[in-house]
Formats: structure tokens, sequence, C-alpha cells
């Protein structure tokens, strides 16, 4: 019997020739990143266990990246962003991307990618659940608390139980224009639930994801934990050796599942078959298709986060929003200070983005988390009372975006700035000329 | 923690499916410290703040699990349906739970980042039960968890339930989290 992508990945940084799905196995880490809302007390535990003068295992695999509560007057948030300050410069740390700096990055997910740390083959553990977005470049990334990251820190080692995998077999050769990683992956969590796939590995495969940028596979990675996924994992490939390449001249090996692998389930979509699709609210696998809802009433519409911030997110809607008015309350909030720049560099028809953004009459924000998760009261973009908002994001619990009043539809960059332009609900079909039925 | 050896006693509060990390601490209240003894106190006031009221302690609804000026909830032990923890890896989570004085949740599934802090930081024991138990139990119910006999009993109404055992998770469980575990296997050097 053969082994998975992410066993073969466990067996190979546990000192094993072979692990199976419910093995507990302690693995060697290559890389931790951690951010400002989980960083402080994570510091606080490895102080407290390994001692005030303590070393961290490895500088140069530690990374922090601050970008959750950035640009807010509380006084709680900033003293949070202080404390990772005054670690990095007493363990000298590399890799602390500090707010106010020309380092600052934004939203660490996106930042790792970016910056070089998300390589195949490799083991990545994050104190942040959106952490298995890493996946997508072939490597084992999964979210972690706080006690578990202190303990790395100490140590350069964590348990983990070797997980079953689900394999996603996307099938076709191309994506039909107007559809997104973002319907492919509300779709699936859709048909499987809010934890259809808890404790196991997503793996997305077949000639589909051959046809995806290395932007469509990380939104889809991104959200194996709204199905409850510890990781989500893309074969890499000649796209995936492109990225990283020219991101980090560091080496790295590729691994593949066995054909003759062991599979907990197999699950078979065509591309060339799917629609847009919404999450309705309270919960992500609350799907419909845009279709069903068409019309839903609106007041908000938000593109960000590290799923649906990027900058192809970003060119997808300015298509849409190019030459109108946005009738709703529209937020702009790039993942990431690269991304930001990229606003103003990427045109269409000779436009900037962020002129296109601009006349249409959308609110920019700084690169961060901003509204995703609610934050402070005075967060960029948050819902602070009863909203109606489409958004990029990846959740819609209550309150996730702040008010527990508000309601949070989630789509795909295309549906949220088809619905931004009318003011309701719509299907970005009507937008995109080639499919016109 | 408590010792393997002894029930652990006290009032259930018991919720629905899906109770997601934003519900249990939302965030924005991840900003206070964990380690001053006094910010600490506002985990336990504001924890599982975030539930829809009217899901908040059921079957009645409208009970907030640390009612309104306190910082330590009456409750003890919480009884919900399936997926308990969905959503962040925010340790705050179950960090907050254990500060309102919750001991132990019993629920038919979890997902896996909470159920993971929950054990490695030592905070409360996630048991998980065969059946979803939120129909069986109503908030303010007497319950008694046999750690040895994996069985929960509701003593006002006088039933009992089996539950699952820790399986592997059990050692680090027993160990009061993973540094302790680690310690008395020399992975990590005592203080
Ligand atoms: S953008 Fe949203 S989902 Fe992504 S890391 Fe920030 S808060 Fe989490």
């Amino acid at each position: 019997m053969g082994m998975t992508l992410t066993e073969k990945i466990l067996a190979n940084h546990s000192g094993r020739d072979r692990v199976s799905a419910g093995d507990n196995v302690w693995v060697d880490v290559d890389i931790l990143m951690t951010h400002d809302v989980c960083g402080p007390p994570a510091i606080g535990i490895f102080n407290k266990q390994f001692g005030e003068d303590a070393k961290v295992w490895d500088k140069e695999k530690l990374v922090i990246i601050p970008d959750h509560y950035i640009f807010t007057k509380d006084k709680y948030a900033n003293r949070n962003v202080d404390i990772l300050r005054a670690f990095s410069a007493e363990q000298d740390l590399p890799h602390f991307y500090d707010v106010g700096t020309d380092r600052y990055k934004g939203v660490c997910h996106v930042a790792l990618a970016e910056e070089g740390f998300t390589k195949p083959g490799e083991v990545l553990f994050g104190t942040d659940s959106h952490t298995c977005m890493a996946g997508a470049f072939g490597q084992f990334a999964t979210g972690i608390g706080n006690t578990d990251a202190a303990f790395i820190m100490g140590t350069g080692k964590l348990w983990v139980k070797v997980p079953e995998t689900m394999r996603f077999v996307l099938e076709g050769t191309s994506m039909p224009p107007y559809l997104m990683a973002k319907d492919i992956i509300l779709q699936i969590i859709g048909d499987i639930g809010t934890d259809g796939a808890t404790y196991r590995t997503m793996e997305f495969g077949g000639t589909g994801i051959r046809a995806l940028t290395m932007e469509d596979r990380m939104t889809l990675t991104n959200m194996a934990i709204e199905a409850g996924g510890k990781n989500g994992v893309v074969e890499p490939d000649e796209v995936t050796d492109a990225y990283v390449q020219a991101r980090t001249n560091k080496p790295y090996q590729k691994v593949y599942s066995d054909p003759d692998a062991n599979y907990i389930s197999e699950h078979f979509y065509n591309l060339e078959e799917m629609v847009p699709m919404v999450a309705k609210p309270h919960s992500p696998d609350n799907k419909a298709t845009v279709e069903e809802v068409e019309g839903t009433y609106l007041n908000r519409a938000y593109i960000g986060s590290c799923t649906g911030g990027k900058l192809s997110d970003f060119i997808a809607a300015a298509e849409i929003i190019q030459g109108n008015k946005v009738k709703l309350d529209t937020y702009i909030v790039p993942a990431t200070t690269e991304i930001a720049r990229g606003l103003e560099t990427e045109t269409i028809s000779g436009v900037p983005l962020i002129e296109i953004f601009r006349e249409a009459g959308c609110n920019i924000g700084n690169a961060s988390c901003a509204a995703c998760l609610g934050g402070p009261a005075d967060t960029f973009g948050r819902l602070n009372s009863d909203e109606v908002c489409i958004s990029s994001t990846n959740r819609n619990y209550p309150g996730r975006m702040g008010s527990k009043q508000s309601q949070v539809y989630l789509a795909s960059p295309y549906t949220v700035a088809a619905s931004a332009v009318t003011g309701v609900i719509t299907d970005p079909r009507v937008f995109i000329q080639e499919t016109v039925i | 923690m408590s010792n393997k050896s002894e029930p652990i006693k006290g009032k259930a509060f018991v919720l629905g499916k899906n109770i997601d990390t934003d519900q249990i601490i939302p965030a924005a209240h991840l900003v206070y410290s964990l380690e001053d003894p006094e910010e600490r106190k506002m985990y336990g006031k504001y924890a599982l703040s975030g539930v829809p009221a009217a899901e908040s302690g059921l079957p009645q609804g409208n009970i907030p699990l640390t009612s309104e000026g306190r910082t330590e909830s009456e409750f003890s032990i919480i009884v919900a349906s399936d997926n308990f923890g969905c959503g962040s890896s925010r340790e705050h989570a179950p960090a907050s739970l254990e500060i309102a004085g919750i001991k132990a949740i019993v629920s038919p599934s979890y997902a896996r980042i909470f159920y993971r802090n929950s054990v490695d930081g030592g905070f409360l024991i996630p048991f998980e039960s065969f059946e979803d138990l939120s129909k069986e139990v109503e908030t303010g119910d007497e319950l008694e968890i046999d750690q040895e006999n994996h069985i929960l009993k509701n003593v006002t109404r006088n039933k009992e339930y089996p539950i699952k055992s820790l399986g592997s998770v059990a050692d680090i469980v027993n160990a009061g989290g993973i540094f302790k575990y680690a310690r008395a296997n020399g992975m990590v050097p005592q203080l």
C-alpha cells in the first residue's frame, strides 16, 4: 500500500520509512508562524516553560507577522504588537515584519507565500486556523494553538496524529470565465458540511487543478478548515515551482501521493459544469447557487482577507466594477502591502485597479485582516450593527465580521463585485460577456 | 485539570451544534492578557458571549454562561451538539471556558484545533459522547462524569449515558497538558 502526499511528508519529518493514518508521530518543524493575536500568549507560555532567558530553537524558522489588529486605537491591541517587537529584538529574529516599517506585510498567510516560506514537501505550523492555505504549495500546513506554538519555539517539534485523506478530483481542463476558486470550495464545503473533513486531509488533484493558478489553489486550501480539515493540500507542479522559485532560492523536495495510496473517500467535480455559489448566513456550508438567491437585499460589500484579497481577486472585481458606480457601501482591503502596490501598477484598459475602485465609489483600506474577523470597534469595514454584507472572506458565523445582528453572504470576488454594482445579490454571468446566456 | 480517579461534578450548560470559536470568545475581546491576573478575568466574563441569546443555555435559552457583573460561572460542564469549537485556532477559546469555571465538555464531536488546544494546554477535558446529549440534558441539571467507567450521570433526572474513553490523548490529559507530559518523558528539561 502506498502513501498519500501528507503521509509521506509526515514520515519524512518524523524519521520513519512510512506512517499510516491514525499514527501519532513527533515531527520536525520547518517553519512556525505567529501573529499579533496569538503570538503574545505563545511567547508568555514559552518564557514560563523554558525560562525568561531561553532562546527559540532556530531563529531562521520562526516567522512573526502582525496583521490582525493593526490600524486601531485599542491600547491592548497595540500592546500586543509591542510584545512581538520586544521579543523579536531580544531573540534577534530576522523574520519579523513590523508594523510601521517598510517590512510591514499584512495578512500572514499571503505574506508567508510572498516571502518564500511556503515550500513543497515541508512542515509548517501557524497559530492561525487558515495556516492550511500553505498546503496549496504541496506542503503539510496546519493551525495550532498558543501552547503548541510555545512547545515548538522551545523544541522545534510537535506531535501530530496522521490524518486520513479525502481526495477531491477536479475534472475538466479550464475554468469557465465566470467561475472562481471560491465557487469551487463553497460548493465542496456545502456538500460535505462544516465538519465533513474533521481531522482529515483534503487533497486536491485532477486535470482541473493543473488549470488553476497558485492564487486559485490558495483560495481552495485556505478554506479546508471551514470543512473542519486538518490540512488541505495540492500536488505541486511547474506552476508551484514558478511561484516558489521567484520568491526564494532555498532548495526543496516535491512529494507526490502514490497511485495506490489509501483514501478514505473520493469526490469528483467537473469545473466546466460548476456555477457561482454563495454561503448564506450564518455558516460556510449553508450553500446556494447565486441564481437561487439572486435579488437578495444587501447594504454592504467587502473584498479582502487571505482567501479573497489577493491581486487576482481584485483584478476579477475590477473587471466587473470598471465603468460602474457601486450601489452598496463597498470595502476593498488588499491582503498585503505587495498587493496594495499591485492595485496601483496593475491596469485594465490602461486604468490602474485603484482608480477603477475609487471612481466607482469604493472605500479602500490598508493591507491587514481588517473586518474579516470583526476586531476592535474602530476596525475598517467592520459590521457594527445589522448590516447585510456580501463578502469574499471565508467565515460567516454569527458576529464574525462584527455585530451579532449582522448577516454575511460569502461569495467569489466576481459575485461580490456584480452585487456591489447592482445593489442586490447578482449572478456575475450578467456582466461577463462571453457567457451571456 | 482534575485527577482522573475523581468524578467531575457540577451544573450543566447546554448548547446546540457548530459552536464556533467566535461565539466562544468574540474576536474583539482577544486583546486582554492571559497572564495578568486581573485582565485574565475578562475572558471569564465574556466566555460564550457570542452565542445568540436564544441558543444560550438550552432548552430555555437566554441564559448567559456568566451572569451579569461576574467573571465566574455557576455552571461547570458544557453539554453540546456536534462540531464544538469549529473556526479559528485561538487558544483563548478553551482558556476562556476554563477561566469561567468550565471543567469538562461532553459533545459527540469537536473541531480538531479546539480539541487539541483543550488537551495540550490542559484547560479542560473534551469528552466525546456516543450520542447527541444536548436534547437529553437541560441547563442547570446536576451532572457527574465518572472518568474511570466512562459514564455521564444526570443526577437531576437519574439517567446515565456512556461516553468514549480518551484514547491516545489520555496520557497528555492525565499529565495535565503537553508540557507536563513532555517533562515527565524527558523531552523537555525540568525547570
Ligand atoms: S484575513 Fe481573516 S481569515 Fe485570514 S488570517 Fe486574517 S482574520 Fe484570519
